[in-house]
């Protein structure tokens, strides 16, 4: 298994979709065959298309706002007392995510398909709320799945889903979390897929989607390039990327420019939820070695039981308690170009506390596991090593979680 | 290869009506129970669709997974549901089974063992809901070469030139979708719109069996008895969950419907 230079990552995928011949696919029912494939042709002619680029930078800049800050985090550094640790801000997008790459790019492609409805799955309440968000602007009516827990711990992000219009469907099957609503959305897709559109909220699902997630959220790495040549004239000799990982979507944006880089230049450290501390419950497919399985439509590292049957995840953060993970960080792994680990519950409130303790900067639980990383290897790295975590949310919507698990005084 | 769904097809085309299916959740609400339940309904239907709980369905409605994740709770094995089909076919009067299920579920029992027991137990046939063709062309083969159909799924929103390839490549038997929905959705298309799609699909090989699910109750099922064969599966996972709920034994009321959905096909 090899990664191909020169070719974008999205697109080194086989026929039938698959990364490294066994990552990916489309595990679909024959229904949404003929969705998917009108899919892949109008994305296949359209990320070639001149004036559709065009048109999707216009709305990055003027309505996401590009690009998003990359800060060096001084104090930080300072305390620390090794690597440069130095973050990119990408919670400054409008709505206070990435998520809203994918979102905008979705509605862009169901505008030019003729859909008059989209819907997404959500988490965190992110992917729903940018999504809520794009369809608003692009005048789409929009349905939002939701798990009935993440809906409970995720209240901002269903108020803001809801403000914009959006209905709000609530999942109580399975876990109610986001494996059951992302299942949920696609059932939806299934029963309408004749008049609506779908946006699978991450890198994950069948490979049409990964691909369109990854197209969108390399935005990140586009950006961050060009700063790190205007702050250092050059890309630095030694670049360290940190992002947290569930679906895998920001990360593999993060990444995705510096994908021809040398690994001894350019390493990539994905860091996955490994759930409160005592707990075998993680959602950490990567860095604990589960088996590859199918789910949402994709052959993937997934937690699953000896039968097959889908596991239950256990994370502080919403946005990243889910039981598999993108196709495409299957073949990194797998290929060694990136390099998986993960940081429990109690560790990411650590790094929340202490990046906010030095920093104007709050990033929300997901990023925090990033940071917990970061900050504990960037200790015995050299000065002239640069961190660059991806500051991915913002802690708004963990407002509840955080005043239970650390008092007030953090919020 | 000669399978004995086949039997059951001729079966009914001799008496002059469509092959009556049936799909119950194997372990719903327990092992024995849904052994119960196929002995029980084996009177009426002429094949049986078993499915293979799963807990990440992304076809079916909610009927269907209640009564799979009942299953999954009451912690049914895969090695179960190859119990309860061997315990069925020593009734004397068994049917046909098909399983039916999702890939994951065999992808980790491995394809060649899943077959091997397949055959071993006695399974005729495999519908697998999210291995479409062409992905499928593989495990189709497999399946030929233990004599076991695998059935193809065709749907309202494949296209024509598909259809061709895929009914090429099928067994005897395939299925038809009658409408865009996850199972047992509200029959939201006309009968005859379902018919004549249908024909237009039995048109392209007329040997080869074609039966109409999805959505399929008491109150439809007449109307679409000039198909090959009717499944009905939500409606009888319903019964199941209702006659639960209301402290009433599942198998004669499953029985009972299953009687009355086979006298409105007579």
């Amino acid at each position: 298994m090899k990664l191909k230079k020169g070719i974008p990552l999205i697109d080194q995928g086989n026929r039938f979709g698959f990364w490294g011949g066994k990552f990916g696919g489309n595990f679909v029912p024959e229904t949404l065959k003929k969705p998917i494939e009108d899919l892949e042709i109008l994305f296949n002619k359209l990320k070639k298309d001149k004036k559709f680029i065009a048109e999707r930078d216009r709305y990055f800049k003027n309505w996401i706002g590009t690009p998003t800050r990359f800060i060096k985090l001084e104090n930080l550094t300072q305390h620390i007392g090794g690597a440069q640790i130095w973050s990119k801000v990408v919670s400054d997008a409008n709505g206070g995510a990435h998520k809203i790459y994918n979102a905008t790019v979705h509605c862009l492609l169901a505008k030019r398909s003729g859909k008059k409805i989209i819907c997404g799955d959500t988490g965190a309440g992110y992917a729903g709320k940018m999504l809520s968000m794009a369809a608003k602007k692009f005048g789409l009516k929009c349905k939002i799945f939701m798990g009935a827990k993440d809906i409970e711990r995720q209240q901002p992000n269903v108020k803001a889903i809801k403000k914009n219009g959006a209905e709000v469907i609530p999942v109580y099957s399975g876990s109610q979390t986001l494996v059951d609503a992302v299942s949920e959305c696609m059932r939806f897709w299934v029963a309408n897929c004749d008049t609506t559109a779908m946006c699978v909220g991450s890198t994950v699902g069948p490979a049409v989607f990964v691909r369109i997630c990854g197209w969108s959220t390399s935005q990140i790495s586009r950006e961050l390039k060009v700063q790190l040549i205007e702050e250092f004239g050059s890309i630095p000799k030694k670049l360290k990327l940190y992002n947290c990982v569930g679906g895998g979507s920001s990360s593999f944006g993060f990444w995705n420019e510096f994908m021809d880089y040398d690994k001894k230049q350019c390493e990539f450290i994905g860091v996955e939820a490994g759930g409160p501390a005592k707990s075998k419950r993680h959602a950490a497919p990567l860095t604990y070695g589960s088996k590859i399985g199918i789910l949402h439509g994709a052959a993937q590292y997934v937690n699953q039981n000896s039968e097959g049957q889908i596991e239950e995840t256990e994370s502080i953060s919403a946005g990243l308690d889910y039981p598999g993970i993108s196709p495409l960080h299957c073949f990194l792994k797998d290929t060694k170009r990136a390099r998986y680990t993960a940081a429990s519950d109690e560790e990411a409130l650590n790094a929340y506390r202490l990046v906010t303790r030095y920093e104007k900067l709050r990033p929300s639980l997901e990023p925090s596991h990033a940071f917990s990383v970061a900050i504990k290897e960037a200790k015995k790295m050299s000065k002239n090593t640069i961190v660059v975590v991806n500051s991915c949310g913002d802690a708004y919507k963990d407002k509840k979680i955080l005043v239970k698990r650390l008092g007030k005084k953090y919020v | 290869m000669s399978n004995s769904i086949d039997l059951a097809f001729q079966k009914a085309k001799k008496e002059n009506r469509p092959a009556l299916l049936t799909y119950t959740v194997a372990g719903d609400s327990s092992k024995n129970q849904s052994l119960i339940i196929l002995n029980a309904i084996s009177k009426y239907a002429d094949i049986l669709e078993l499915g293979v709980p799963h807990n990440t369905p992304v076809a079916d409605g909610s009927q269907i997974q209640t009564s799979a994740y009942r299953a999954i709770k009451n912690g049914i094995k895969m090695e179960d549901i190859f119990w309860i089909v061997k315990k069925y076919n020593k009734n004397k009067n068994s049917k046909p089974i098909i399983l039916m299920g999702y890939y994951n579920m065999i992808f980790q029992y491995g394809e060649r063992k899943f077959l091997e027991k397949c055959k071993k137990v006695g399974v005729s046939g495999l519908i697998v809901v999210d291995l479409p063709w062409p992905e499928n062309k593989s495990f189709t083969k497999k399946c030929k070469k233990k004599s076991i159909y695998l059935i193809q799924l065709l749907s309202p929103t494949t296209s024509k030139e598909r259809l061709n390839k895929i009914i090429k490549d099928s067994h005897a038997m395939n299925y038809f979708i009658s409408m865009l929905s996850t199972t047992g959705g509200k029959l939201k298309v006309s009968s005859r719109k379902i018919m004549s799609n249908y024909l237009k699909i039995k048109k392209i090989n007329p040997k080869k069996n074609v039966v109409i699910g999805f959505g399929i109750t008491e109150k439809s099922i007449e109307s679409l008895k000039k198909a090959d064969g009717l499944v009905v599966g939500s409606a009888i996972c319903k019964e199941i969950s209702v006659s639960i709920q209301k402290r009433q034994n599942p198998v004669t009321n499953v029985a009972n419907l299953v009687k009355k959905l086979k006298n409105k096909i007579l």
